[in-house]
């Protein structure tokens, strides 16, 4: 309940944030963004940095912008301003659908979509949805920006490309098109409301089959992964429920029940068992709201 | 150490406080408000739930440093000239209370709900509380004390609204 | 009758749901609890707590957290025993075949639990007592943990105590042996089954904590603490602490639940009375919520077997259970009772059952010491024979409902003693099930789930019925538990006092021994005074025993008791006062007493009510002391101790109608019905209150909780991140419902609800998610119901089909 001392600084500037990451580029640092995730461990000792740059006033992160065919989220765009956002609902479904489901309202209050992502916790609800979204993550460094495509972006538990000293500044989203539907479900961890398994997807399509397809995870293994099989088993089926149920049958064509995460929210079985039914579900709403919305144009 | 100011339910307050020390640590000890209670450590309670520029937040897992020019607001500002607020009320009359301990966060999070949707149905109270536990009461006399309080702030507004096309 | 009148009625009567009086404070933050309590140069404690579950300690270093700016002092179990504290924590109830073992308040040479105190370090500021606790360094050898207590029986186990052997600290039986033999050896067939009732974590909302202060001239110690019976831990940390009894004062300010977390003795208030002592400064605790993870008391842990003889026609011819309990690293100061005689007394549960034995052993086990938590033993009990009741039911393929009603014990029988020599003193069990199945229209929901299985979808319905026992009584059973040894921790029994004082203007003070913590006694106890002497509930001001120096003295809130036992005494205490004020009034009205009558707060002539004097009057003139009898010693005030006869046995009936989704293993409850005879309810409003919070611990039981301990011993489950305390969506909506059998012996008719909500869930729920399954050959589900429990379930039905 009680952190252990550290230095504090409030950066009023992205340049500022780089030049005191590299000021105690020997020192533990840590960037506070929302808190929601880094606070709670700070607060039972788990993490104990020297140093702590606040990085709440970077007001240039802040905010969703609308360019051209993609949505571009600041880093530091707290979760609630997703949600509250009918154009994200709109556009990036499953990034907003994904981001309704975190925590709860104060906590959607505080956290940031940039803190989530940069954090990549494998039980956390937005990064499949990102990465099912092909999103590209921008990142600043002392020497320049540069983008790092989402199926780059996740290595690891709480690891991402994200080079030290580098800021996540903005997340690039292509925008759902005409006959493009998404969704995100998942089956939540009764304590935190983390994803014990939440299966998030896009389905391009010209209104009567599916064109490709992007299906990722959370909660299955120790960071968001795509799920390739089931895309594959996508691709070129027509736009009909039947195919979600008969694509799900390849959740598992890759992925070793013994690989699966396995701990005292779920056995990895039974993981595996929800991780088919949540790609079915997910796919039929997706389906389902593909051809509404097909038939909404015509 | 480090000097902030914050407005805390309508009174404005410095105070020199260690970065790492903790909003609601700062609200109980250096202001001295009963009100916001710490109940866990993990952000998970609630209990510790205040307003921070409108928004419910929870006061264990923001940096009393953070809250440096902001306006707070704990339960103890949510009467007014020694009126409950109707959240307050209902609670009473409901029986949405036993030990008290979750209270003043709960509160705070069902006002918030009740700003952003004025008429919410049983399940939405539900889960607009899931960052709030409570042990005592099985939350049923809770969301129907918030279920009540919708309805009384409702005939108010629409009372107010009344009296304004007049 | 005026309008006003019937107002006032309305106000106070005994029965009307009115609004409580604690909550205009609780709801505008003026509430005081353990961490609000400020004092002039108070410091902050921290303890440092063992992360090993087994291990000799060989070595404490505290220098370098001594040496840390800020800190006054750390110490160790050689401090304490270097100033002459005893430091031992006894056990208070007892069962004559109990070991002795090491309960100290700092670990000495040796730690059984994770979580064991075995430093404190005390600083000016609560964070730089943190800081130092990582400073202390302690050379542990980590030995061998056990922590299924099955395990823990076994030759090759781990010792946990030298001086107790094979780990047992207690066993235990009761019952008769060869009827049950006899029983099942001429019945036509048994059921049985054996399961795990898992260890729960309290988890009340406050963490546990305290602030002491003593003064060295006077030598008094003031601890401020959650307490659901201050009198016994006064009476404990005087012989914990070596300190004298009546320079202790316990002060309990509002506390934030306890559900019998907050009413055992632990180490954590101990040790900061001794800090306060050493350092001549008051000293505040407050555990953190993974602190309390650890040493807040847990509840349940018993593997317990059932069996039960049944006759082909549904006749129950006798009951047998056994039950091993992991009682933890130390024997908790009320860790007997959960396995014991909170357990058996209960076994006939609503049935007549001719034979029942029971068995019973605890085992030290590296685990955080168990104790009572709402539902203590009493919902291992039902949970045990409710399921037996289940599994019978399929044996005989006889409707549940059907099979219940042919056992109930008939409403005529009562008072009923039972196998296991319990006397039930009411109940009308038969009303109860009728009532929660006609609300469900069972009938027509048996129809539905046979045509839903068409579709492929899985409804169930399950019954739990129960018996709870609340306020422990006769004083005589007292000696039973061992508490009138002449060497026994708490010398007591168990009755309840009052007193109430009428001052000269009617408005009224009444002091009860009880201590509640949020079962809104200051209310309930109020409407019993104003009922029974015809006041305004708003003029009735309630004192509880939270104060042990300036308060009378009481047994607490604990056990179901603060209605039945706290209400018993203040109505005696009221019926006093009345007759007090009647020999006034008949003064003042020049009349004979027995002529006198009361009502409504006046006496007046029988025949004659013209003329009248009310009870104000006669406290105005008892305090003038003009106009009263000659013998008659002035003011208007009358003590009550409240020993009743025998306990109160409350009873509930609960169905759960549940769907089962097999293809994500998710339990949807679909509607929870609770009907609950708790006798005379003083404020049906805080009845249903008390049904909703049990009611949703006891879905906490069956669908959520659980302390998960890995093979060393390491709690896995150490924070609400990973211990799913219920959230308000994750529970359904509670129909509440009651029957009304007043307890014979109690003088308002009262029995005790506390338990009750968390008694019949799990049974219900395990019964309902069960019937659901049936077609997939599924008898038996372990609690918590989770994901991993169904879906292997139905993986291993499939695999076996």
């Amino acid at each position: 309940m009680y952190p252990a001392p550290f230095e504090y600084y409030r950066a009023d500037s992205v340049r500022e944030v780089l030049e005191l990451l590299e000021d105690h580029a020997d020192e533990e640092t840590e960037l506070l963004a929302g808190g929601h995730a880094l606070l709670p461990r700070m607060k039972m000792r788990q993490d104990s940095p020297d140093v702590l740059i606040d990085i709440n006033e970077l007001d240039d992160i802040i905010g969703i912008g609308h360019d051209g065919g993609e949505t571009i989220f600041g880093a530091l765009t707290r979760y609630v301003d997703i949600v509250d956002s009918d154009r994200v609902w709109e556009d990036c479904t499953p990034i907003a659908e994904a981001t309704a489901t975190i925590g709860d309202v104060q906590v959607r209050n505080m956290g940031t979509i940039g803190g989530n992502i940069a954090h990549s916790n494998p039980a956390s609800d937005p990064p499949a949805a990102v990465l099912a979204s092909n999103a590209q993550i921008v990142c600043q460094g002392l020497d320049g920006e540069r983008e790092i495509n989402a199926d780059d972006f996740f290595v690891d538990a709480y690891s991402t490309a994200l080079k030290e000293h580098e800021l996540l500044t903005r997340i690039h989203v292509p925008n759902l098109e005409k006959n493009d539907a998404g969704a995100y479900v998942k089956h939540p961890i009764p304590s935190t409301g983390s994803a014990l398994i939440g299966v998030a997807t896009i389905l391009h399509t010209d209104g009567e089959a599916i064109e490709s397809a992007r299906v990722a995870v959370n909660g299955a293994m120790d960071h968001t992964i795509r799920l390739e099989p089931v895309e594959e088993a996508l691709t070129d089926e027509p736009l009909e429920a039947n195919t979600a149920v008969s694509a799900a049958d390849h959740v598992t064509n890759n992925l070793e029940v013994g690989m699966l995460q396995d701990d005292i929210h779920a056995s990895n079985g039974s993981r595996a068992k929800l991780l088919e039914e949540y790609a079915e579900r997910a796919l039929a709403i997706a389906v389902d709201r593909a051809l509404d919305s097909s038939k909404a144009m015509t | 150490m480090h000097d902030i100011e914050l407005t805390v339910n309508g009174d404005e307050y410095q105070l020199e406080v260690e970065p790492r020390k903790l909003l609601v640590h700062a609200l109980k000890e250096d202001i001295g408000l009963k009100g916001p209670n710490i109940g866990c450590e993990s952000s998970l309670c609630g209990a510790c739930t205040v307003h921070m520029d409108g928004d419910a937040a929870k006061s264990c897992t923001v940096l009393a440093v953070q809250a440096d020019d902001t306006e707070i607001k704990t339960v103890e500002g949510l009467t007014e000239n020694g009126q409950l607020h109707p959240l307050q009320e209902s609670f009473r009359e409901e029986h949405g209370l036993q030990c008290g301990y979750c209270t003043p966060g709960m509160l705070m999070t069902a006002n918030e709900l009740l700003e952003r949707n004025s008429d919410p149905d049983q399940a939405e109270i539900r889960e607009g509380l899931e960052g709030n536990l409570c042990r005592c009461t099985g939350y049923q006399n809770i969301v129907n004390a918030v279920e009540s309080a919708a309805e009384k702030m409702s005939v108010a507004t629409d009372g107010g609204r009344t009296n304004h096309d007049e | 009758m005026t309008s006003e009148r019937a107002q006032k009625d309305e106000e106070h009567v005994f029965g009307s749901a009115i609004d409580r009086q604690e909550d205009p404070r609780l709801l505008t933050g003026r509430g005081t609890y353990i961490d609000d309590i400020q004092k002039p140069r108070m410091v902050h404690m921290a303890i440092l707590r063992s992360p090993h579950a087994h291990a000799q300690i060989n070595n404490i270093d505290t220098n370098a957290a001594e040496a840390m700016e800020g800190v006054l002092a750390a110490y160790t179990w050689d401090d304490l025993e270097a100033a002459g504290v005893p430091g031992n924590i006894p056990s208070i109830y007892n069962v004559p075949d109990q070991q002795d073992a090491d309960h100290p308040v700092l670990a000495r040479e040796k730690v059984r639990y994770q979580g064991k105190p075995v430093a404190v370090v005390i600083a000016e500021d609560r964070y730089i007592a943190h800081d130092a606790r990582e400073l202390i360094d302690i050379d542990y050898q980590p030995l061998e943990a056990v922590v299924d207590p099955i395990e823990a029986t076994k030759t090759d186990a781990p010792t946990l105590h030298e001086n107790v052997e094979d780990n047992v600290a207690f066993t235990w039986e009761v019952g008769d042996s060869d009827a049950v033999d006899e029983a099942f050896a001429d019945a036509d067939r048994t059921v049985g089954f054996e399961s795990v009732n898992q260890r729960l974590v309290p988890n009340a909302m406050e963490p546990r904590g305290a602030v002491a202060e003593f003064d060295a001239v006077t030598e008094e110690l003031t601890v401020h603490m959650g307490s659901q019976n201050p009198f016994d831990h006064e009476e404990i940390m005087s012989k914990v602490l070596g300190h004298p009894k009546g320079r202790i004062r316990i002060v309990v300010p509002d506390v934030g639940g306890a559900f019998g977390s907050k009413s055992m003795y632990y180490p954590g208030e101990t040790l900061t009375a001794f800090c306060a002592k050493q350092l001549d400064r008051p000293v505040k605790w407050v555990e953190t919520r993974s602190g309390a993870f650890k040493s807040d008391e847990q509840g349940r842990g018993q593997v317990i077997e059932g069996e039960l003889a049944v006759d082909e026609d549904g006749t129950i011819r006798g009951l047998q259970v056994k039950t091993t309990a992991g009682i933890g690293g130390d024997l908790s100061s009320k860790g007997v009772v959960a396995p014991t005689t909170t357990f058996a007394p209960l076994l006939s549960q609503q049935y007549e059952i001719p034979a029942i034995h029971f068995q019973s052993r605890g085992m030290f086990t590296n685990a955080v010491p168990t104790a009572p938590y709402r539902g203590v033993g009493m919902a291992e009990s039902a949970f045990t024979v409710e399921r037996l009741m289940a599994l019978a039911a399929r044996e005989l393929d006889m409707d549940p409902a059907e099979f219940r009603q042919k056992n109930f014990i008939p409403s005529e029988a009562f008072p009923y003693e039972t196998a296991v020599g319990s006397f039930y003193d009411s109940g009308d069990y038969e009303a109860g099930l009728d009532k929660a199945l006609d609300l469900v229209d069972y009938e027509e929901l048996r129809e539905r789930q046979t045509a839903l299985r068409e579709e492929g979808r899985y409804l169930g319905i399950g019954i739990g019925c129960f018996v709870v026992a609340g306020g422990f009584a006769p004083s005589a059973a007292s000696e039973m538990l061992g508490l009138t040894d002449p060497d026994a921790a708490v010398r007591k029994s168990f009755w309840e006092s009052s007193t109430i004082r009428v001052h000269e203007t009617g408005e009224v003070t009444a002091y009860c021994g009880t201590a509640s913590h949020g079962q809104g006694s200051e209310t309930t106890h109020a409407q019993v005074i104003a009922d029974t002497l015809g006041v305004s509930v708003e003029d009735v001001e309630i004192i509880e025993g939270k104060d042990t120096k300036n308060a009378p003295y009481g047994t607490g809130t604990v056990g179901d008791r603060g209605a039945s036992m706290g209400g018993g005494a203040l109505a005696k205490s009221a019926e006093k006062v009345i007759d007090k004020a009647r020999r006034i009034a008949a003064n003042q009205l020049e009349v004979a007493e027995e002529d006198v009558e009361f009502e409504d707060g006046e006496f007046f002539i029988r025949g004659a009510p013209g003329k009248s004097v009310t009870l104000q009057e006669a406290a105005d003139q008892s305090y003038l002391a003009t106009n009263i009898p000659e013998d008659m010693e002035p003011g208007l005030e009358a003590t009550s101790y409240y020993d009743p006869a025998n306990m109160t046995w409350a009873s509930g009936s609960y169905v759960a109608i549940v769907e089962v989704d097999t293809q994500i293993g998710k339990i949807d409850i679909k509607r929870f019905v609770a009907i609950d005879d708790c006798g005379k309810q003083i404020n049906p409003k805080i009845v249903e209150g008390q049904v909703h919070g049990g009611v949703v611990q006891g879905i906490g039981q069956a669908l959520y909780e659980e302390a998960i301990y890995d093979k060393d011993g390491s709690l896995l489950t150490e924070s609400l991140q990973d211990y799913p305390v219920p959230k308000a969506a994750q529970v359904p909506r509670i129909d509440v419902d009651s029957t009304v059998t007043p307890s014979p012996h109690n003088p308002i008719g009262a029995k005790g609800i506390g338990h009750s909500g968390a008694v019949g869930p799990q049974p219900a729920i395990v019964n309902a998610v069960t019937d659901a399954l049936q077609p997939f050959g599924i008898e038996h589900l372990e609690m918590p119901l989770t994901v991993d429990t169904v879906l292997q379930a139905l993986h291993d039905a499939e695999e076996g089909l």
